[in-house]
């Protein structure tokens, strides 16, 4: 039950943080490709990289990790832009979005587990 | 207000995933089935929701942002979508990584696209 309710909270300040950092780039930056979701995805992989990298607490992942972390990043919403794009005909914005997001996704993760193994270490 | 309605529905949100996730968890099985259900079906939900649901029931927006951003978009995750995939690749599991991949990739987009056919169908 515990577990449940640190998941849960996590979860309410992922998903408040996404909304606020994604209504801000919307306002400051017009692009053709989706920003804001990219960059939650990509500082969302490096941190929960760093988060399971790092020898944290099984509380600290289930707020942090599982919690924050799993609802500040998003799937649902990259996956229905990168459709979106493909049927506006923008198909080359689409395969671009889908390249950077995944190939800078595990990059930053595989990058965050390194740097938390690693301050774990020292 | 807003805020507060984006929160408590990512609240459900994560915990919806969490739970989807937990009979995965337990036992010696490695493969990440748990974040590629809720990625598969989050993906239906939210291109379905938006473009048919939302439309036809004529929903306020601000419920439509607590329930699309808040509930779908903490429901599905990509942080542990490349984390696994990281985690995968350091046991040495290159094709269930990469199958991993392939499967979300692919068959997230399929999703997304099978959601908004519905409105095609409708006549929308």
């Amino acid at each position: 039950m515990t577990s449940v309710l640190l998941v849960g909270l996590g979860g309410f300040f992922g998903a408040v943080s996404r909304y606020i950092v994604s209504q801000w780039m919307k306002k400051k930056f017009t692009s053709y490709l989706p920003v804001a979701t990219l960059i939650v995805n990509l500082l969302g992989s490096f941190l929960l990289g760093l988060i399971i990298g790092s020898d944290l607490s099984n509380i600290t992942i289930l707020l942090l990790g599982t919690g924050f972390m799993g609802a500040f990043t998003t799937f649902s919403t990259f996956k229905l832009e990168a459709i979106q794009l493909h049927i506006n005909n923008r198909k080359k914005e689409c395969y671009i979005y889908q390249l950077i997001g995944y190939g800078g996704g595990i990059i930053l993760a595989f990058l965050g587990i390194v740097l938390g193994e690693f301050f774990t270490l020292i | 207000m807003i805020y507060l309605l984006v929160g408590l529905a990512g609240f459900i949100g994560a915990v919806l995933r969490y739970l989807v996730g937990l009979p995965f968890t337990n036992g010696p099985i490695i493969f990440p089935y748990g974040t590629l259900i809720v990625n598969l079906v989050g993906s239906f939900l939210l291109a379905y929701l938006t473009s048919v649901l939302f439309k036809k029931w004529s929903i306020p927006v601000i419920y439509q942002t607590a329930i699309g951003t808040g509930l779908v978009g903490s429901f599905t995750t990509f942080s542990a979508l490349s984390v696994e995939t990281v985690t995968l690749l350091q046991h040495n599991q290159v094709f269930p990584a990469f199958i991993y991949i392939v499967i979300s990739l692919a068959g997230g987009l399929l999703m997304s696209r099978i959601g908004l056919r519905f409105r095609k169908e409708e006549g929308a």
